[in-house]
């Protein structure tokens, strides 16, 4: 495979994106979006469907036209170029394979278009790379999802695009498989080295794939950072709830020194690391995750550098089978979440017993917004 | 004991009697086709082959088949290639007046045949023009059309767009998309509008015998020589395009078929 791969290393170029607005009839899809994306990079746009992530994708593409800003490739301005003009592949949700061409035309389409010498040899070999060179005779319609998948995979990349574009490729698949070709198009892009944006809404694919990801939301990008930075310190509400599940509680700021800050959660106080919170005056919301939280039965001595609440009530436990989800009920604050990782025994298995939660206050995050509704709430998405 | 099924017998017989009902005029064409007949056809004399072999003897009939087989194919090129434009606008493209278009084109499938015949004479008449073969054409082009943008613009719909944004994406410019992808995925429905529309222009008489003038088609030419009792010549002709056109059916199932099997096979 790593001799194959050789043959496709192109240069992936870098892509920016300027002051883009795209507007249709009655709606605005993206406000204004500033990205820039190095060469070589796997990027992951992920968002909630209706985000504008799709209409982005269509953009670079060229499907769409942005209302306004501008489109550069490698530098290069592209915007007012037509699609079949840009340096760009994409494998697209439904794959979009020919049903009136066989496996091996479909890969060598693009070639051939663009008059490349030897298109069918070319073309085994990038069947050869997603290892469906035995099915080249075959009609599309004839392949189960996933070879479909790395068929659609092997057609754009055969191009030596300097960008390939994913949308929602692995949507269609099965969870086994879906984990199984993640790990393939991870390897695949770390050999030939392009550059992908991969646009998705699955969390757990963006998180394990991309080396960058951007939360979109309501046509704008929320945060940009690596997986690890995102998850660790989310800036807003949306994304802590988006990547992963989050405990939230709102506050006045209460104290303030050089370090932390603290607020005042219907007497119980709650800290963060000045230096991980957005806001540091007014009423402000902090978070922790779930896994980062612990209870006790009885309870603790206030320890500096500890977060504790209490007592509340577990009002629900579910065993995921790596951990035991409890739920607990604390007056005055709401719900709170933590989760505590199965390993042989649970620390409190029965419902209603009286705990007190605590965390380590350099786990605690800072937002810049505050929850929709109500003061203080536990969100769990997904 | 079994028990007594009016369905059991009744069924059969029914449909046995549907099937013979529905056969009758084709078979006695079919039969009479070779009958030794003098003018008129009307009488069983013998068997004979010499109206098969001899069959453009008789005046006129081969004449007329052929205006009909020349009328037919030009309209038909005419109307499926206006009809599979029309279709694809009004499916892939956002316009004001969309549905109200579409209707349009509804309105002579469901229109009388007398009405459209009529109309359309009068409207050659005041134009000055003179009917003849071009007349007929233009009447079978506006009233195929109808046809082929309904089965066409089926198709379209169940057209993914991706497929052609595929194209575009694989640097194909949009002529190269239409002749590469949309024409081709296509095919079936256009070439089905085509059938279609053949079969309706040759066998017209109503809107054609309005529009003909001194121009003589198959259908007419019959409906002429009924006056006398039909040659049998005609019923040669009838007889051989039936054969013609179930041979062709015949031979698009068989091939489909076999393609499925092989499909399947590997």
């Amino acid at each position: 495979m790593a001799r194959l791969a050789q043959e496709f290393i192109a240069r992936g170029a870098d892509l920016e994106l300027v002051g883009i607005r795209k507007e249709f009839p009655g709606f605005t899809a993206i406000e204004n979006l500033d990205l820039h994306i190095p060469a070589g990079e796997f990027f992951a746009l992920l968002g909630p469907s209706g985000c504008g992530k799709t209409t982005s994708l269509r953009l670079v593409a060229g499907l769409d036209e942005p209302t306004k800003g501008k489109i550069l490739i490698g530098g290069k301005d592209i915007t007012a170029t037509k699609p079949h003009e840009r340096p760009v592949n994409t494998v697209f949700q439904s794959y979009a394979l020919f049903p009136h061409m066989s496996v091996l035309e479909n890969v060598a389409f693009g070639l051939k278009q663009r008059k490349i010498e030897d298109p069918m040899a070319k073309a085994v070999a990038a069947l050869e790379l997603v290892e469906l060179g035995h099915l080249a005779q075959r009609r599309p319609q004839q392949l189960s999802g996933g070879q479909q998948q790395r068929v659609a995979l092997a057609r754009a990349l055969v191009n030596r695009p300097s960008l390939l574009l994913l949308d929602e490729p692995l949507g269609a698949l099965d969870l086994k498989l879906r984990r199984q070709m993640q790990i393939e198009l991870k390897a695949i892009q770390m050999e030939v080295g392009l550059t992908f944006l991969h646009v998705t809404h699955d969390q757990e694919e963006a998180m394990d794939m991309a080396d960058t990801v951007a939360v979109m939301n309501k046509g704008r990008i929320e945060q940009m950072g690596s997986p690890e930075k995102l998850y660790d310190r989310p800036h807003t509400v949306f994304v802590s709830k988006f990547l992963g599940q989050s405990n939230l509680f709102v506050g006045e700021v209460a104290e303030s020194n050089g370090s932390s800050i603290s607020i005042n959660v219907s007497g119980n106080k709650i800290t963060v690391p000045t230096d991980r919170a957005e806001k540091h005056t007014g009423t402000i919301a902090v978070g922790v995750r779930p896994e980062k939280a612990n209870f006790h039965e009885s309870e603790p001595s206030a320890q500096t550098g500890v977060n504790l609440i209490g007592p509340g009530e577990i009002i629900d436990i579910r065993f995921t089978g790596v951990s035991n989800q409890y739920l607990i009920e604390i007056p005055g604050i709401g719900e709170v979440t933590v989760f505590a990782q199965n390993v042989g025994k649970s620390p409190v298995t029965e419902l209603g017993a009286k705990v007190w939660v605590s965390w380590k206050v350099e786990h605690s995050f800072g937002l810049s917004d505050l929850p929709a509704n109500s003061a203080t709430e536990s969100i769990s998405v997904i | 004991m079994r028990r007594f099924s009016l369905g059991k017998y009744a069924l059969p017989v029914y449909s046995v009697i549907a099937i013979v009902y529905l056969m009758i005029p084709i078979a006695y064409t079919f039969v009479f086709s070779f009958n030794d007949s003098l003018k008129t056809n009307l009488i069983w004399r013998g068997f004979t082959l010499d109206k098969w072999i001899n069959v453009c003897q008789q005046q006129g009939v081969c004449e007329a088949f052929g205006n009909s087989v020349m009328i037919g194919v030009i309209s038909t090129v005419l109307a499926t290639t206006l009809g599979t434009m029309i279709a694809i606008a009004l499916v892939r493209y956002r316009f004001k007046a969309r549905s109200f278009v579409s209707l349009l084109i509804f309105l002579p499938m469901a229109t009388p045949e007398v009405v459209l015949g009529a109309g359309l004479a009068s409207q050659f008449f005041s134009m000055g023009a003179a009917k003849g073969i071009a007349t007929i054409i233009i009447a079978h082009v506006m009233f195929c059309m109808s046809f082929v943008v309904v089965t066409v613009k089926a198709r379209v719909a169940s057209l993914d767009p991706a497929l052609e944004e595929a194209g575009r994406d694989l640097y194909a410019s949009p002529a190269q998309v239409f002749w590469k992808i949309t024409f081709p995925l296509l095919m079936p429905g256009i070439l089905s509008a085509a059938l279609l529309s053949f079969a309706l222009s040759f066998d017209d008489f109503i809107i054609t015998n309005f529009n003909s003038g001194p121009a003589m088609t198959f259908p007419k030419y019959v409906y002429t020589a009924a006056a006398r009792g039909i040659p049998a010549e005609a019923n040669v002709v009838g007889s051989a395009v039936f054969l013609l056109a179930i041979a062709i059916v015949v031979t698009v199932q068989v091939r489909g078929s076999l393609k499925a099997r092989r499909l399947a096979k590997q």
